[in-house]
């Protein structure tokens, strides 16, 4: 699984405008470079990205190979109620890597 | 005859100097990059290179070689044992009677303690355990002095920097002694600090060594770059940190 960086605050106060900034290590191989050997290096990349709130959508992206390596994703939502927040990245495999955070809203 | 034989001194002195910065002009890469990058490497959890990092945290304690021992078994805890190691590198290895960077002693401990395969120049995994082993010393002066037993392997570097070379007949000292701060094409041209490495750099969109570093500029002039680990490459390694000596490195840097 590839390394995950996820910053968000831990505690809020309910109604707060919070920041999440998430940072996934992915080649994001565009499929136009050419190998040693002159073949084409297949396309690899993360095309989607989707976070949930308490199992609710609040950020959705879709990624292009014009995006480059590691690709670092921040947003912000608003901090309702204590619960999970999970996220995860889609590959062109269709391989999904899921991480999932806690936060506690007083 | 005493006068005159001052004067010589004096103007060996001067010379001398002239190579070297004032402390307080001596700028790091970080000085010259955009807001975007430098906020880039100030944050943590922005900061690619972290991934580096914490991909060789998890090396760190990974038992390996036909030993089956991992770096943590003898080196315990790399916070408190680690601290301060990179900030010494290149040192002198006593049974090679040469110097080693930090990627060489890595690779060593690996043959030598765990009796397993060295990692490949310039791979993945070899830049995240340097990145994990330097990111302790992170803040800490640079500490390499270049004397002793390294004197000649300095000297040698010192040589290399100020050499012209490649076909278009340029020196590491062209560039970065003379002029620094102005631009070649679009880029800065920077002092040449090693402050940061293995540097997360925005153009290769992954970690690489000072020795990447140092080929791109060789490729740069055109001149035949020195393969992973050569004693040229790791010589003017040990001049560049003897000549940063004392700023705080940055590892892992972020760098366009």
């Amino acid at each position: 699984m590839a390394r995950v960086l996820i910053n968000l605050p831990a505690r809020a106060k309910r109604g707060e405008v919070i920041e999440i900034k998430t940072l996934i290590a992915h080649p994001m191989e565009t499929g136009y470079r050419l190998g040693p050997t002159g073949a084409t290096i297949p396309r690899d990349i993360i095309s989607r990205f989707l976070c949930t709130y308490n199992g609710e959508e609040v950020f959705r992206a879709e990624l292009y190979p014009a995006i480059a390596a590691n690709p670092f994703i921040a947003f912000f939502t608003v901090a309702t109620e204590s619960g999970e927040i999970a996220f995860s990245w889609t590959d062109d495999h269709e391989e999904t890597q899921t991480e999932v955070r806690q936060i506690t809203v007083e | 005859m005493k006068a005159l034989l001052f004067a010589v001194i004096a103007a060996t002195a001067a010379a001398a100097a002239a190579a070297e910065f004032a402390p307080g002009d001596r700028r790091s890469g970080y000085d010259f990059a955009g807001p975007e990058s430098r906020a880039m490497q100030d944050d943590d959890t922005a900061n690619p290179g972290m991934l580096g990092v914490l991909e060789g945290e998890t090396l760190w304690a990974t038992k390996a070689g036909a030993a089956d021992r991992s770096c943590a078994d003898c080196h315990g805890d790399a916070r408190t044992s680690m601290k301060g190691v990179a900030a010494r590198y290149p040192a002198f290895e006593p049974a090679l009677a040469r110097p080693l960077d930090l990627e060489g002693r890595i690779n060593r401990c690996r043959t030598e303690h765990q009796r397993a395969a060295p990692f490949a120049g310039e791979s993945e995994d070899l830049l995240a355990l340097t990145a994990f082993v330097a990111y302790q010393s992170r803040g800490l002066p640079i500490a390499v002095a270049g004397d002793g037993e390294l004197r000649p392997f300095f000297d040698l570097g010192s040589e290399l920097f100020h050499r012209r070379q490649g076909q278009l007949n340029l020196s590491c000292s062209q560039c970065h002694d003379d002029n620094w701060g102005r631009r070649l094409a679009g880029a800065m041209i920077p002092q040449g600090h090693p402050t940061g490495y293995p540097v997360y750099r925005l153009e290769w969109q992954s970690l690489g060594s000072l020795q990447r570093r140092l080929r791109n500029c060789m490729i740069g002039v055109r001149a035949e770059p020195y393969d992973y680990g050569a004693p040229e490459a790791v010589a003017l390694e040990l001049y560049l940190m003897a000549r940063a000596r004392g700023m705080p490195l940055e590892t892992p840097a972020v760098r366009p």
